[in-house]
């Protein structure tokens, strides 16, 4: 007979050695997407297709701006976190590795990008 | 002995045989799964398309007509399209998540429910942003 709870039997046999925190941030950033995104779809479907001066005059206005930079944001956040879960499902050593940079990096520049954009039509 | 022996290739045919991947009809909760999975990384290539656009919007009106030109191109409506699809589907995945992560519809019936109700509200939801936006 072993004096061992059973999770102290368990913990740090896993393969990721951690998870909770990681999929505990999925759903805090799901949450916020869920609020944000239905009233986002509709502002840049709206923009979409419109002249160059009304999409400026669109997303120099306070509300669009700062919904387009927040959801930005999480959802590359949203984004590099999944995407990260994704290769580690199916990548192994370097593969990951360089999987995992990229992902993160490209959902950064984009956020970066997006970011940039807002506020040079803003200012 | 014969005995012993065919008890034991009873025994290997009670085995469960993993699915030939040929044959094998997904059941409705693994096509939910793995979609989940395809919209949310291949949304990348809608948000990519509509950073550029903002971006070429930012920086001046020539730059703005060739984004906008591929934008609302056929090209442009089938990335955006096909996202809005992917938006939808990834969000009313995400909640049956939620849900099930709450430790609700985990029975096969009610499982199987959400997922043809994702499916299903998924194409609702984007011939409706159709037809608003």
């Amino acid at each position: 007979m072993r004096y061992l709870t059973d999770r102290k039997r368990a913990e740090g046999k896993g393969a990721a050695h951690a998870g909770t925190h990681h999929h505990w941030s999925m759903q805090m950033s799901s949450v916020a997407l869920a609020f944000m995104v239905p009233t986002w779809i509709f502002i840049f479907g709206h923009a979409l297709g419109q002249s160059h001066d009304a999409v400026l005059a669109t997303f120099s206005r306070p509300f669009p701006a700062i919904l387009t930079a927040l959801v930005l944001v999480v959802a590359m956040r949203h984004f590099a976190m999944g995407a990260t879960m994704m290769i580690e499902d199916y990548a192994r050593g370097s593969a990951r590795k360089l999987g995992v940079i990229f992902a993160t990096s490209l959902a950064t520049v984009i956020a970066a990008t997006g970011l940039f954009a807002l506020i040079k039509i803003a200012l | 002995m014969a005995e012993a022996k065919r008890g034991a290739e009873a025994k290997r045919g009670d085995r469960p045989l993993s699915p030939h991947i040929l044959i094998y009809r997904f059941p409705v909760t693994a096509v939910a799964s793995i979609l989940t999975r395809i919209t949310g990384n291949g949304l990348i290539v809608g948000v990519i398309l509509a950073v550029w656009w903002l971006l070429a919007a930012a920086i001046s009106p020539e730059a703005f007509a060739r984004a906008n030109g591929l934008a609302t191109s056929w090209f442009g409506d089938l990335v955006f399209t096909l996202s809005a699809w992917a938006v939808w589907y990834h969000y009313l995945s995400g909640l049956r998540h939620l849900y099930m992560d709450a430790g609700h519809g985990l029975d096969i019936v009610t499982a199987e429910r959400l997922s043809w109700g994702c499916i299903a509200g998924s194409v609702v939801l984007t011939l409706v942003t159709i037809l608003i936006v």
